[in-house]
């Protein structure tokens, strides 16, 4: 008798820890797979930063030269002996198309999330919806393609010069991040709880003025993070963009000519420089710059997330 | 009154819009199927590239792009799955969890350009494994890896807490509860997003230009044996896909049909993100019905 409960006191104990250890194994594993994560991040942060900063750092040319230096041509070296490195074109360059093209992209992203959800749900639902997780998901070749067939072309014809420049790039990450910016400034305007809507309506407003007055200003820090990411995708596209921009590395006199970003300068040279040379630190210098700004535009949506609360 | 007629004008002025966006977006869909569909035909699906003719397929280019996007849907699934599950079920709110989010996000963020340079510099340099599919795989898994991670965690945390209370309350332990209860029920969300993500990846170009390579060696497709150097599936043979072949063609432009094979690229591209959309929202659906029997 008392064998068998001691039998059986052994066994559960047994079940216990080997419940304790399954425990212990599952939250072991998951936490290695965040760990990967964590590791890749920061490996990512150090070799772009190391290789970056060796611009400066072995190759001694001077930050703001750097910065605000308006000739790229990093094989040469100037009087003092510091190679040639200056990237405001690119920089400009990227800054100016993701100006543009979110100018240009958030009224109509603004307008048909609006449309979407207040003024036809049902349409938006049925048919906007899907067109638009399909336009998301479209590679940025074959909008890169399109604004080569297409867009390049035509500003040819219509306008002076090649049709290659920033123009051409504008037009095509317009497009691009449209789906992005709409899709999530849907969500934004969703969130927007529909007793605030009710109240308005109820005050006697009409739905432009819900529209206005309500809805888009709580809506507000959801649809400013939609254009922040809408902005950040056009800042790093790199293919696309390379495809219509021209490609050259000066400062363009009008927005017809051919101009250069910071990913089509890093996607063009890359392949034909060798590692640890000036010209290649230089282009991982860009790299630095892509990775910092991809940083701060993170900050910003951090930021805006804080004030997102309805109250 | 006034504030009528505004109104009336703001209806009509959203709904321009509206009509805007859809002949935007049809626009650019039907351009890019028709004239695409045109130069599409089973030789040009199925048989390798021309260097300086006309008349090239881009057989090798729809084999890597599929080959790569399932060894990387091998890596990251997993990966991804175990990430996730923390996120949602183990990670506490405090500070570390805040920061670890912020990690999460800065590498979705990361224009797919920088993710690229760095697995050149890591698994193609460092590494010594040279332009091969590894290196791309590697490469498009550091990219693809923060979105699925989003996908699983948003999913786990989208089943109603009664069943987890449920599963704790039958004395189960946690870890069984996540097993047996949780991750069923969140299976068609998790199974809709890797769909789509599968489509982020099949049409990646810009990582994999300086880590799987922009060249494709002459392929045996009777050779399986994955150590010899023709066979398709070497892990370690450079492999251009579909979306690097469109863009490499129309930089290069040395032969002379560069419309005509990126056009049709580009069709077989959106036809392919076209069905992965479609059947991400039928299995979801599918599944959701056949595992609560509605």
């Amino acid at each position: 008798m008392s064998d068998r409960v001691v039998e059986w006191t052994k066994m559960k104990s047994a079940r216990a820890k080997s419940k304790i250890w399954i425990e212990r194994r599952g939250r072991m594993v998951t936490l290695l797979c965040v760990a990967f994560m964590v590791f890749v991040a920061a490996s990512i942060l150090y070799f772009v930063t190391s290789k970056g900063l060796s611009t400066f750092v072995i190759n001694k040319a001077s930050i703001t030269d750097f910065l605000f230096g308006k000739e790229w041509d990093p094989g040469k070296l100037d009087k003092e002996g510091k190679p040639v490195v200056g990237a405001l074109p690119m920089i400009e360059g990227s800054f100016a198309v993701t100006l543009f093209s979110a100018l240009i992209c958030a009224p109509f992203a603004i307008g048909g999330a609006v449309f979407m959800t207040e003024i036809s749900p049902k349409f938006g639902k049925r048919i906007l919806q899907p067109v638009i997780e399909l336009l998301v998901g479209i590679p940025s070749v074959v909008y890169g393609f399109t604004g080569l067939s297409l867009v390049v072309p035509f500003l040819r014809d219509h306008f002076s010069g090649s049709g290659f420049g920033i123009a051409a790039a504008t037009i095509v990450l317009t497009v691009m991040i449209l789906p992005t910016m709409m899709s999530l400034s849907v969500d934004a305007i969703l969130a927007v709880p529909a007793s605030l809507r009710e109240a308005s309506l109820a005050l006697g407003a009409t739905r432009w003025q819900t529209i206005y007055k309500v809805v888009l200003r709580t809506a507000r820090p959801g649809i400013l993070t939609a254009m922040i990411f809408g902005m950040a995708r056009a800042f790093g596209e790199a293919l696309a963009v390379q495809m219509v921009i021209g490609n050259s590395a000066v400062i363009p006199k009008s927005l017809m000519e051919p101009a250069s970003t910071l990913t089509s300068i890093l996607t063009m040279g890359m392949g034909n420089t060798v590692m640890g040379q000036v010209e290649n630190n230089a282009l991982w210098t860009l790299a630095l710059i892509l990775l910092l700004m991809s940083l701060i535009f993170i900050m910003i949506v951090r930021i805006l997330g804080r004030r997102r609360t309805f109250e | 009154m006034k504030a009528k007629i505004a109104d009336r004008i703001a209806t009509v002025v959203f709904y321009i819009i509206a009509l805007l966006l859809v002949l935007l977006l049809a626009g650019l869909l039907g351009y890019i199927l028709l004239k695409g569909l045109s130069h599409i035909s089973w030789h040009f699906i199925t048989s390798p590239p021309e260097s300086f003719q006309a008349g090239g397929g881009i057989g090798p280019q729809l084999f890597n792009s599929l080959y790569l996007l399932v060894l990387t849907m091998l890596i990251s699934v997993p990966l991804s799955l175990g990430a996730g599950i923390y996120m949602a079920e183990y990670a506490k709110k405090n500070i570390w969890t805040n920061i670890l989010r912020t990690v999460i996000e800065v590498l979705s963020s990361l224009p797919s350009i920088v993710v690229g340079l760095f697995g050149f510099l890591f698994f193609v340099i460092s590494m010594g494994w040279g332009f091969s599919i590894l290196s791309g795989a590697l490469a498009l898994t550091l990219f693809n890896l923060p979105l699925m991670v989003r996908v699983v965690e948003d999913s786990i945390r989208g089943v109603p807490s009664s069943q987890r209370e449920a599963g704790l309350a039958l004395g189960v332990s946690k870890w069984e509860t996540i097993k047996h209860v949780l991750l069923p029920a969140a299976l068609p969300g998790i199974i809709t997003g890797i769909i789509l993500a599968s489509g982020r990846v099949f049409g990646e170009a810009a990582a994999l230009i300086y880590t799987a390579g922009m060249s494709s060696p002459n392929l045996d497709f009777t050779n399986w044996n994955p150590f010899s150097p023709t066979s398709p599936l070497n892990p370690l043979r450079p492999a251009e896909t579909l979306a690097v072949h469109i863009w490499k063609v129309n930089g290069e432009a040395v032969i002379p049909d560069v419309n005509a094979v990126s056009s049709g690229a580009s069709a077989v591209l959106v036809l392919f993100i076209l069905v992965f959309n479609v059947s991400a929202r039928w299995i979801g659906k599918r599944i959701y019905r056949r595992m609560t029997s509605s």
